[in-house]
């Protein structure tokens, strides 16, 4: 609430600084002559504004994220705080009470034990925030007041300004790859918090998945958190059965596409199936939950199975693969077209019909661009969800029938994440270490697909 | 109207163009052009660019074909078969009358690989033996197999540009063609590599018919024993490559010829 004001504040008041740098650079420039000035008047306004709005948003930045941390401790060194139980859940629990009560998101106490704390918080918090607001007001008045005075004639503000935004647009893309690196971090503290209780050799190599979230978790049983079965299903879902689909549909598709439609129909079907790409997955789900599993269980009921499962790592590694084809067939559409068309005519004139020029030419020599846009699709395969979860089941069975049910990784960290097991449990920490390896694998398959594409772009210019 | 010099009389043609128009769309790009291609000698088509030189090359193995607005009219006969006719068979066609481009363009595969291409699809080798027989002799033909004898199995894009169009051109005679039409194939050459070209094609003159399209005037007269000048989509004159350029009767051509344009 007060970050919103302040940022307001913030704003109003770059908004003056912007106003009165103009004013000021006018009025050199009335008496100066419009050729002294260095900068058109903009600039010197922006100049102020800049320096008025910046360091205020940093700071409040800062502070909306320093100034809890100091309510708390503020509030643990009260002496309402030595009644407190010394650790877990209660504790937190207590402290959060009294927090909300004391910023008037709760209406009362139900713990008699938080009703302590109330006061104490009430005040630091006031404490805090008042102290924050007089910051950044004068962070405000003082970097308007410095840049104001230093606007002269014959002072660069064009450059200065200029050289602010590229700062400020540079932070702008380091947010996305700082943000994955804080995922990965997180990721990698969760995994060596989860591996100080399951060894990894077990996790890596065992054959048998059933963690238990009500187990006591200071004695997990290793022998409950073998992730073969998931790999096993992860795979056999997303880098087989999908794979088995969409690679022969998806080339075939590149191959019509670049090589024989007419332009007309060209520009109908490539948009219609980069269409299927943005399908929300869970509309597929929904396809491969309620149609396919129960179509592929009667067909097996039909050809004799006894008892098949209503789920099936078949359903879902179908469906998958559909839904995977415009990723395959858009690689493979891009690296064909890019064979130059000299290959194409010095095999016609060899006498070659298209399509043995298509077999042993154009795709050959458009592999290195298939086998990535391949690598690709299996990356987004196995690190699909929402198909999964409604289509393959959260049985972890090791088995290479794939009418029977399976789960994966993806499936796991989802029943992991939102089971009953508590945060600092084993099972739910788990999901943070097959989260790892997931991102891990995704990022090598793209990692090799993306220097694949590379050199073979280079081969052709 | 063509005109066309006296003394052709050794002319034995194994190619002849009838009043060939070829059109793309409703552009025409080549006026009833006729024209004999003896079987002896090599044909050099010159003429400022633009002029349909490609277009009439690319009509004589059917090259056109993959361009859809394509169309060509008229008659074309090899050995006296029209090669037009709704029954002959392209692939056939083009084993017969192979062809080599402007700018080399070996396939990315090994240099064996690029010369026993054509020989695979039209299954001329009955094993391993005599593929490998047909590779060296073309090899040899094409003058490149000493250079590349040890090394039949690096890529034939790593090859140097001259190479690779050698290349090309041994690829060509695997298939043991009877015409050889070649689109200006030293245009992306340096004169070093032109010259082992011009050489070549000085061999392998009297084995097969060769046509070759060239902007340069030179390499026409040092290469051909006939010479064909296009102008604007027709044909403007044609006859010995010593007549057309010592006693042109063309006033077009002799412009060309001594450069006042083109
Ligand atoms: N694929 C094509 N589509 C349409 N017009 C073409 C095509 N190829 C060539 N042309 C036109 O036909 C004419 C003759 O071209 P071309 O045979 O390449 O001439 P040259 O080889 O003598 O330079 C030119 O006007 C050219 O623009
Ligand atoms: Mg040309």
């Amino acid at each position: 609430m007060s970050v919103t004001i302040l940022l307001l504040l913030a704003l109003g008041l770059g908004l003056a600084g912007w106003l009165a740098g103009r004013a000021r650079a006018w009025s050199f420039r009335r008496s100066a002559g419009a050729g002294a000035l260095a900068a058109l008047p903009s600039y010197h306004a922006w100049y102020v504004a800049l320096w008025i709005v910046v360091p205020m948003v940093v700071f409040i930045a800062a502070w909306s994220v320093i100034g809890p941390q100091l309510v708390s401790q503020h509030v643990l060194a009260s002496p309402a705080a030595a009644d407190l139980p010394a650790f877990g859940f209660k504790r937190e629990s207590l402290l959060a009470e009294a927090r909300a009560v004391a910023t008037g998101a709760a209406p009362a106490v139900f713990n008699d034990g938080a009703r302590a704390l109330v006061e104490p918080y009430r005040e630091a918090i006031g404490r805090y925030q008042t102290i924050g607001i007089v910051v950044a007001l004068l962070l405000g008045f003082l970097g308007g007041a410095w840049s104001f005075l230093r606007i002269k004639p014959d002072f660069t503000a064009r450059t200065r300004v200029e050289r602010t935004v590229m700062v400020i647009l540079l932070l702008a893309s380091l947010v996305a790859i700082l943000t994955t690196l804080g995922i990965f971090v997180s990721l990698v503290f969760e995994t060596v918090r989860f591996f100080g209780m399951v060894n990894p050799i077990d996790f890596l190599f065992g054959l048998h998945w059933g963690p238990d979230p009500m187990a006591n978790p200071d004695n997990p049983d290793p022998s409950r958190y073998g992730a073969i079965p998931l790999f096993w299903g992860t795979i056999f879902i997303g880098a087989i059965i999908a794979m088995i689909v969409a690679i022969p549909l998806g080339l075939m598709s590149a191959i019509y596409l670049t090589q024989y439609a007419d332009p007309r129909l060209r520009s109908w079907v490539k948009p219609a199936l980069e269409i299927l790409a943005g399908v929300p997955t869970v509309v597929y789900g929904y396809f491969a939950a309620l149609t396919v599993a129960p179509f592929i269980r009667d067909l097996a009921l039909a050809l004799g199975a006894s008892n098949p499962s209503s789920e099936s790592a078949l359903a879902a590694g179908l469906v998958m693969g559909v839904m995977i084809i415009p990723f395959v067939s858009s690689m493979a559409d891009d690296s064909i077209a890019a064979v130059p068309q000299a290959m194409r005519d010095g095999s016609l004139a060899m006498g070659a019909t298209t399509s043995e020029t298509i077999r042993r030419v154009l795709v050959p020599a458009a592999l290195p661009g298939i086998v990535a846009g391949v690598m690709l699709a299996i990356s987004r395969a196995i690190g699909e969800t929402m198909i999964v979860v409604m289509a393959a089941s959260t049985a972890a069975n090791l088995s290479a029938n794939p009418l029977e049910a399976m789960t994966t990784v993806t499936v796991q960290i989802v029943a992991m994440l939102t089971g009953e097991g508590s945060f600092d449990h084993p099972a739910t920490l788990s999901a943070f270490a097959l989260g790892f390896v997931l991102f891990l694998v995704t990022l090598g398959l793209n990692f090799v697909a993306l220097r694949v594409v590379k050199r073979f772009r280079e081969a052709y210019e | 109207m063509t005109v066309v010099h006296p003394n052709l009389e050794d002319t034995e043609a194994k190619m002849s163009a009838r009043d060939v128009s070829v059109f793309y769309g409703d552009k025409q790009a080549i006026d009833n052009v006729s024209i004999d291609i003896p079987t002896k000698y090599v044909t050099a088509f010159i003429g400022p660019s633009g002029c349909g030189k490609s277009t009439f090359l690319r009509t004589l193995n059917r090259m056109n074909d993959t361009i859809p607005s394509a169309r060509v009219e008229g008659e074309i006969l090899l050995d006296g078969d029209d090669i037009y006719r709704s029954k002959m068979d392209v692939v056939q066609l083009r084993a017969r009358v192979g062809m080599v481009f402007q700018k080399p363009n070996p396939f990315p595969k090994s240099i064996y690989e690029n010369i026993a291409y054509g020989p695979r699809i039209h299954g001329l080798a009955e094993g391993k033996q005599e593929l490998d027989a047909i590779v060296e002799t073309s090899l040899q033909r094409a003058g490149l197999w000493n250079e590349v004898k040890d090394r039949l199995d690096d890529s034939g894009t790593a090859l140097s540009g001259g190479q690779q169009q050698r290349l090309c051109i041994a690829r060509a005679i695997a298939v043991d063609p009877e015409v050889i039409l070649m689109d200006e194939p030293c245009s992306a050459l340096d004169p070093i590599a032109t010259a082992k070209i011009e050489e070549l094609i000085d061999e392998l003159n009297g084995r097969y018919a060769i046509v070759i399209v060239t902007h340069s005037m030179q390499q026409a007269a040092r290469v051909s024993q006939r010479t064909a000048f296009f102008h604007l989509g027709k044909m403007v004159e044609y006859g010995r490559t010593s007549d057309i350029f010592t006693n042109p009767l063309e006033e077009r051509t002799k412009d060309y010829i001594t450069g006042r344009y083109g």
